[in-house]
């Protein structure tokens, strides 16, 4: 008995020693990746918590939470997320949609496949603002194409719906191959035999679309999604070319950045974007929920 | 239940390549057949015909005399079982099991009755809660086969089922798979590589050969009259012996020396015009050590000599491995056996006799050792079509 504990203590000694060892190893790394993400994030909420003006740098004080205060009783922000949230719902749910139709064709063509694969990822391999640029001119009344071909006489970047619609359908085109490309990677996951199993089994197309292949991809649904909101909560490029955020379409992102670069606001920018990262945090978090175990790092993934 | 046919069935992928042609097969009501043949030779494929998981290029097929060339898998009622077993990750046991009762809408109460029958035959009943990702691959291997049983289909197919589990559980599932089968009297297509189960398992097996069927039948008729050199070399383990023999008068010269045919045998080559270059093929176990054959059968057979190479013992029998003054026999079918043997990877050493001889036999490595054989027992093959000219006999 007295022999055995102490083989266990021994063993635990070793232990322990190996994962001190272990963070010791790590540890050079991890204080340099602390410096370099930690510190900004520090600093902008030690900024945020100041009234801090560059245009009246007298005026700098440590005033607590009144910066948030006045921003989140503001309509300017709640008007900036509500349209973020939009586009960020309607872009990832369509890209979605279509990603996955396009991640089916290239998986599934033999003839021609790396042409369809280089053709599709064509709009993701063009930069943002080019691409912005060129739907501008596209929908630019009396020279644009698209402007001359359905609003032959109306300005619809000037107009606050149908500004938000051209910027959805700008995000969507860009950022859809990229979806697709995640998707493929998941689509690769499913074994050939699991599908001819359930083909045997009396599953119909969409049956085995619903109750093989999504289950198996899940993991790399999650992260396709998770990816693609992140990002598209955090537009700008699209916007700050298609309109600059006029007639209230400014993102939360474009609404930081005309605070903190052109209004020089150091704190009010700050406490913006302490939101930002706020919010990208939960909506990590609720990803990281909605799919349980399927996150990639949890538990039943670990096991395996 | 019902029977299936095959009524020149071929598959010609869009890239050219050929994997079944001209395949005639009829499985009776109730029948186990057994598809074997070298890696690559369409097993998979004209199994995967007859699920309807790849089109049939041309030639039809009936499941219970209905044609089917045009139906889904789902419209054929089959079941199938892979090698890999395709276990629903994200489904338990029980799920995975009533998956395609679910798909077909049976209620509640009958689902539930049929997946517990299912369970208690293949003793799965501790596990129906699990997910295949906790089970074992002998467990995997049974969720795959109750996944199949549950539905009582017309047929199964299966593809290899035992071949991802080791060599004891391989035996165990092969008796259970066996007693299923005919408890069930199901129609059964099953694919494999195994010797043993295609001898065993199967009241016919069909040897095929780069999408050609070679030979149908059982599996003792196989072994005892192979149609052709390929199934000759390929039933039987371990492999035919094959040498070069030479036809003068009824008088056949080879390594293992001079024979003379018997009159049958003669008749038989006749009959069939042979040519006087032949492949001789002799089955390791009709040989015998020449001190333990009695004087009076002595006299009727053929001796060879020679120093032993190897011996194994196996308790039971000896196998005996003798140096053969000559060249490995080659012909297309033979070279193609013994790639798919992995023979050609060894360094090459000339031809090899392999001799199972009784426990009794003095034999010892390094040893001279005298071999008898009955010339009766003898294949001889035409080395360009590959036919057995013995058959007629
Ligand atoms: N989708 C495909 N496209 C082109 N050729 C294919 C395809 N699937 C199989 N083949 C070819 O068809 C031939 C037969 O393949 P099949 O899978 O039926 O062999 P098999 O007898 O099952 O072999 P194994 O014992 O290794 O499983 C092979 O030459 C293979 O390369
Ligand atoms: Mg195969």
């Amino acid at each position: 008995m007295t022999v055995l504990q102490e083989g266990r203590r021994q063993l635990s000694e070793g232990k322990r020693a190996e994962r001190r060892l272990g963070w010791l190893l790590c540890a050079p790394a991890a204080v340099v990746m602390v410096a370099v993400t930690g510190w900004p994030i520090i600093y902008s909420v030690w900024l945020s918590l100041q009234r801090y003006d560059l245009r009246f740098p007298a005026e700098r004080e440590f005033i607590g939470l009144s910066n948030y205060a006045a921003v989140l009783s503001n309509g300017f922000w709640w008007n900036a997320f509500g349209v973020t949230m939009l586009i960020t719902v309607v872009s990832v749910a369509v890209e979605f949609v279509l990603g996955f139709a396009l991640a089916l064709v290239m998986h599934r063509t033999l003839v021609g496949r790396g042409l369809v694969r280089t053709s599709a990822l064509i709009p993701y391999g063009i930069v943002t603002v080019v691409a912005a640029f060129s739907w501008r001119y596209a929908w630019t009344p009396g020279t644009g194409y698209l402007a001359n071909l359905v609003t032959p006489d109306g300005a619809p970047l000037t107009e606050r719906a149908s500004a938000l619609g051209i910027i959805i359908v700008a995000e969507i085109w860009k950022t859809t191959p990229f979806m697709a490309l995640l998707l493929m990677a998941g689509l690769a996951l499913v074994p050939e035999d699991l599908l001819k199993a359930a083909a045997v089994d009396g599953a119909g197309a969409w049956q085995r679309f619903r109750s093989v292949m999504l289950p198996v991809m899940k993991p790399a649904i999650l992260v396709a999604l998770l990816f693609r909101t992140l990002d598209a909560f955090r537009i700008f490029d699209n916007i700050f070319v298609l309109t600059a955020g006029a007639n209230e379409t400014s993102s939360v992102s474009m609404l930081t950045y005309n605070n903190l670069i052109k209004g020089l606001n150091l704190g009010i920018g700050s406490t913006l974007s302490v939101l930002i990262f706020i919010a990208v945090a939960i909506i990590a978090f609720i990803f990281v929920r909605l799919f349980g175990t399927a996150a990639p790092g949890s538990a039943e993934e670990g096991r395996r | 239940m019902a029977d299936i046919v095959l009524d020149k069935v071929s598959k010609k992928f869009p890239d050219g390549t050929i994997a079944a042609s001209d395949v005639d097969l009829e499985v009776g009501d109730g029948e186990f057949v057994i598809l074997v043949g070298p890696s690559g030779c369409g097993k998979s494929t004209t199994l995967n015909m007859i699920a309807g998981l790849e089109d049939i290029s041309s030639g039809d097929l009936y499941i219970g005399g209905e044609r089917m060339n045009d139906k889904a898998p789902k419209d054929r009622d089959i079941a199938m079982v892979f090698q890999s077993y395709a276990l629903y990750p994200n489904m338990t046991v029980r799920e995975n099991m009533s998956f395609p009762l679910r798909l077909a809408k049976l209620d509640k109460a009958t689902v539930a009755q049929k997946v517990d029958e299912a369970a208690r035959v293949l003793e799965l009943e501790q596990l129906l809660d699990r997910k295949p990702a906790n089970l074992s691959g002998g467990q995997r291997q049974r969720v795959a086969m109750g996944r199949a049983i549950v539905r009582s289909p017309k047929a199964y197919l299966m593809d290899e089922p035992l071949s991802n589990l080791d060599a004891k559980l391989r035996v165990q599932m092969r008796t259970q798979v066996s007693r299923l089968q005919k408890q069930l009297g199901t129609t059964t297509v099953y694919v494999t590589h195994d010797q043993t189960e295609a001898m065993t398992l199967g009241d016919r097996v069909v040897v095929m050969r780069q999408g050609r069927v070679q030979q149908v039948g059982p599996p003792q008729e196989l072994y005892d009259s192979p149609a052709n050199l390929f199934v000759a070399g390929f039933i039987g383990s371990p492999a035919m012996n094959f040498v070069h023999a030479r036809l003068t008068d009824g008088q056949l010269s080879s390594v293992l020396g001079d024979v003379s045919l018997s009159g049958s045998l003669r008749r038989a080559l006749a009959a069939s015009d042979a040519p006087a270059d032949l492949i001789l093929g002799i089955r390791p176990e009709h040989f015998e050590d020449a001190g333990l054959v009695d004087e009076a059968h002595l006299g009727t057979g053929a001796r060879f000599e020679g120093q032993a190479d190897v011996v194994e013992s196996m308790g039971s029998d000896k196998y005996v491995y003798l140096p053969l003054a000559a060249e490995r026999a080659s012909t297309a079918e033979l070279d193609e056996l013994a790639a798919d043997a992995g023979a050609t990877d060894l360094p090459a050493s000339g031809a090899q006799l392999v001799t199972r001889l009784s426990a009794e036999s003095p034999a010892t490595e390094g040893a001279q050792v005298r071999v008898w054989f009955n010339p009766e027992k003898i294949h001889l093959f035409d080395p360009e079509t590959g036919r057995n000219l013995t058959l007629a006999r």
